[in-house]
């Protein structure tokens, strides 16, 4: 017997008796006769984002964004975006290339899928990233998000995500941080050092 | 009806005062109190060191003495609660169940079975209590700051019954004091250690007393105490509400 | 002090309590931390149930781990994920060893993964010419100090920042005296930029990983291990068997538990779904037992496997906290380590257990309603029937049986140790008594109760003093 039949032999002999799984549905959008969308929500989104260290601007539209950009990030460094929208004043995001070639990226700006919330994070999906190493590799990081598509919690976000066709997706809470040495809270670990979001009506 | 009282081991010899107050407390409450000669223990610091298989013959003299009241109460958590959940008999495990359905520490014994709202008690002194783990955690007396639900506490509610008492705001108001059994000498750096900062935090919050359901965390309380020269004083519950004018 | 020479938590634990300054600061930083984590639960409404949804959810996990481990094992191979199964630490060192030697690369970057130091998987591949460095930047400073992390999430939380410092000016080179927090982070923020870049292979731990989907969830508020794994040819995960959870859908539980339960933040920085190799990349799995289907096997303590890790038990614990997680002797300190080493080797854990006062506290933090402080209580019994309790303390506690066996014996023997305490008290007040060395013993009353009750049982107005 190899090592792999031994384990599941051992695991098959020693689990306990079946037990059911709970039903979440209690659990849906915080509670029972909680919203599931609407002002509240949002707001929850933009005060504990900011809460967390992250910087945040509420825009009618895109266009809007390019103008923030040039005033709160150095343009003469190297950005990089992966919204055709955004191509003027960044540089488009070209497929394939070498995750290492990113290092040098001072300001990345994506698009997520959808926020959070309960706890101001977004998620992307790996096609929103460009590149798996962007998000992470960039000293700034910006992400633009849709109000429409903010949901309260977790099990939300989830119902959305689904089993998900992805290879890799992440839920991004704010900018990178540490609080290791003696729980002081830094800003800026080996991620990004700040975070801006961009809110779009 | 008619109570048993157990009295602790180290109770009886080294804090009488506590049973003695818990005894004309419940008298004045009216209800018949008797005491069972020959009671020793309830095998607690046996079966908390691992040696539980050792605890039958404390079992069986618990159940000899007291099978036949309608309530047992003792002024000790840590022993009513140790009580509640091991006594066991080889002989009859039915009737072992039956009494530690019985069993009630005193505060608790007060405010759920006597319903108590009233006491001819004056204490004009600021208290603070010292939230014994047994009676906290094991016994429900008030409710565990780690838990997202509603705030009670029986021994305040007892307390603000009493004339002139003014009970004091901790800083942490349910960690442990560091007794816990043998540990307070197994462990004896760490279990003063605990003790010491408990003692800290009533003092720095202006406590005259220190007061407790369970008097094994007094006693290590005390012993820091005194050891340090401290004008605070500690005194079980019982002694609180059993004060007269 | 065991057999072996090692020392046990008492030893430890004293020596912490020979700075009593640094104690009241290690104390304070936790108790903050279990403070930040008060607040969280109580503005996260149904925090209750989420915690009974969640033990209810490993619970069923453990019940149907088999199915579940097949299921898993499915998705990875469909992922593009190759699978290896570790009985024990030493396979476990192996297989990683040979992932790297077959793409001949002789230096990896780690990021947090207790598993990997159980199995001290870092040692191993330094004898066999392979470089690890730690990147998460608490575990990377106990890795300059060669010292094990002292805390599972906060690894250096008993350093302060002076020593830190200090370490970074033997190693990094940094101004000597330097302390800031901030600009220690960006040294190694500097640092480790350069081993993300440069290094082929990638190994993290999981928190979760998924039966439905063959992912797995790796948290970190640092992003360390992303970017290790992102720029990654080789990207290595380790995982215990019971890391496991059912369906995707509960993530949402777990995600809502573990940063709150841990620190008292909603989410951490960085939940990454790990699903398929990136292009031009592979990735590689490894299932490890080292004791987990045994401990599966006991019906008493299985229930400890439900842990995810938060470290919320050490943050509460005021043992833990007093005595610093470097007394424990065990990669996983704290409650929930001890009631996880005895199953690993009882003999060299058999103080862990004892190392409390039972006071609950723990077990009403933990996001999946483990009953730890139960299960002390019950290893302690299985530590002495198995015969691992110190001589001295079987003997005591067989006389103290004795003598509260039989009220007789019991009424002489207190009686005798009260007037032994009032007549010949530097018997017992003198430094080898070990309660009297920072207590003063109890007073000793003129009678014990129930010598007062034998007088005035019937007399019911009479006053004791």
């Amino acid at each position: 017997m190899n090592t792999r039949e031994k384990i599941l032999e051992a695991v098959l002999n020693n689990q306990p008796p079946a037990t059911p799984l709970p039903d979440l549905a209690m659990f849906r959008n915080g509670g029972p006769g909680r919203p599931s969308q609407g002002p509240g929500i949002v707001q929850q989104y933009i005060d504990i984002f900011r809460g967390i260290g992250g910087q945040l601007f509420c825009v009618d539209e895109l266009d809007a964004v390019k103008t923030l950009i040039g005033e709160n990030f150095d343009t003469s460094k190297r950005l990089v975006t992966t919204l055709p929208e955004l191509g003027l004043i960044a540089e488009l995001y070209q497929p394939a290339a070498d995750p290492h070639s990113f290092k040098d990226v001072e300001l990345a700006i994506i698009r997520a899928n959808l926020a959070v919330a309960e706890n101001g994070a977004v998620w992307l999906t790996e096609d929103r990233m460009g590149q798996r190493i962007l998000p992470f590799i960039c000293q700034h990081l910006a992400v633009i998000v849709d109000t429409s598509t903010i949901v309260p919690t977790m099990h939300e976000a989830y119902e959305q995500i689904g089993v998900g066709n992805y290879g890799f997706g992440g839920f991004i809470g704010g900018p990178s941080k540490t609080a290791d040495i003696e729980q002081a809270l830094v800003l800026g670990a080996h991620g990004p050092i700040t975070m801006t979001v961009f809110l779009i009506k | 009806m008619t109570i048993g009282l157990f009295i602790p081991c180290y109770v009886n010899q080294f804090y009488p005062g506590a049973a003695i107050a818990t005894l004309q407390l419940l008298r004045k409450l009216g209800v018949e109190v008797v005491y069972p000669a020959g009671q020793t223990c309830c095998g607690q610091p046996m079966a908390n060191s691992g040696f539980e298989h050792l605890t039958q013959k404390c079992d069986d003299l618990f159940i000899e003495h007291f099978a036949s009241f309608d309530h047992i109460v003792c002024p000790s958590a840590s022993c009513a609660l140790h009580i509640k959940q091991h006594l066991h008999s080889h002989k009859d495990q039915e009737l072992a169940a039956q009494i530690r359905g019985k069993v009630y520490e005193l505060t608790e014994f007060l405010t759920d079975v006597l319903k108590t709202d009233k006491l001819q008690a004056r204490f004009p002194h600021k208290v603070g209590i010292h939230q014994s783990c047994h009676g906290l955690r094991g016994l429900y007396l008030a409710q565990m700051s780690e838990l997202v639900a509603p705030k009670f506490s029986k021994q305040e509610q007892l307390l603000n019954l009493v004339d002139g008492l003014e009970l004091i705001t901790l800083d942490r108001v349910d960690e442990c004091c560091g007794f816990g059994g043998t540990f307070c000498i197994a462990e004896e750096a760490v279990s003063v250690k605990m003790g010491k900062d408990r003692v800290t935090d009533h003092t720095k919050n202006g406590a005259e007393y220190i007061t407790s359901a369970d008097l094994s965390c007094l006693m290590h309380l005390e012993g820091i105490l005194n050891r340090n020269k401290s004008a605070i004083k500690v005194i079980h519950i019982a002694e609180i509400l059993n004060s007269t004018l | 002090m065991s057999e072996a020479g090692t020392k046990d938590h008492a030893t430890l634990a004293k020596e912490f309590n020979k700075d009593e300054e640094r104690v009241d600061w290690h104390d304070g930083a936790l108790w903050w931390i279990r403070q930040k984590r008060d607040r969280s639960a109580n503005q996260t409404p149904q925090w209750e149930e989420l915690r009974e949804a969640a033990s209810s959810i490993k619970n069923h996990l453990l019940s149907h781990l088999h199915e579940y481990l097949l299921q898993f094992e499915a998705n990875l191979i469909k992922n593009g994920v190759k699978v290896y199964w570790a009985n024990d630490a030493q396979e476990h060192n192996e297989i990683v060893y040979s992932i790297l030697k077959a793409k001949n690369i002789d230096q990896m970057v780690k990021s947090k993964s207790m598993l990997t130091e159980e199995c001290h998987l870092n040692e191993y591949l330094a004898e066999r010419g392979i470089d690890v460095i730690n990147s998460d930047l608490g575990e990377y400073i106990q890795q300059l100090d060669e010292e094990p992390p002292s805390h599972i999430v906060l690894p250096c939380i008993h350093k302060r920042k002076e020593e830190i410092g200090e370490l970074f000016h033997e190693h990094l080179g940094t101004e000597k005296g330097l302390s800031d927090p901030t600009l220690l982070t960006r040294v190694a923020r500097q640092h480790l930029r350069n081993v993300f870049l440069t290094r082929r292979a990638a190994l993290t731990g999981v928190n979760f990983a998924v039966a439905e989907t063959g992912e797995y969830v790796v948290c970190t508020n640092e992003g360390n291990a992303d970017m290790g794994a992102h720029l990654s040819e080789v990207q290595i995960a380790s995982m215990g068997l019971e890391k496991l959870i059912p369906e995707k859908k509960h993530l949402g539980v777990f995600l809502r538990l573990l940063a709150r339960s841990a620190i008292g933040q909603p989410i951490t920085i960085y939940s990454s779904h790990y699903k398929k190799p990136r292009k031009g990349q592979e990735m590689h799995l490894i299932l490890v037992d080292a004791g987990r289907t045994r401990q599966l096997g006991r019906p008493d303590f299985r229930d400890s496997l439900k842990c995810i890790k938060c470290g919320g038990c050490m943050n509460t614990c005021p043992v833990y906290r007093k005595s610093g997680g470097l007394s424990y002797h065990n990669t996983i300190s704290g409650p929930i380590g001890a009631i996880l080493a005895p199953n690993i080797d009882m003999k060299e854990h058999a103080d862990l257990p004892f190392a409390s006062t039972l006071c609950g506290s723990c077990s009403n933090v933990c996001p999946v309603k483990i009953p730890i402080h139960e299960q002390l209580y019950k290893w302690r019994q299985v530590i002495v029937k198995e015969g691992y309790a110190a001589n001295t303390k079987a003997l005591s506690m067989k006389a103290m049986a004795w003598t509260l066996g039989s009220p007789d014996v019991y009424t002489k023997v207190g009686k005798a140790g009260r007037w032994f305490l009032k007549h010949l008290s530097f018997t017992v007040n003198n430094k080898l008594n070990p309660w009297y060395r920072q207590r003063d013993m109890p007073e000793v009353p003129k009678e014990s109760f129930e010598e007062w009750y034998k007088k005035n049982k019937d007399n019911k107005d009479k006053d004791p003093k």
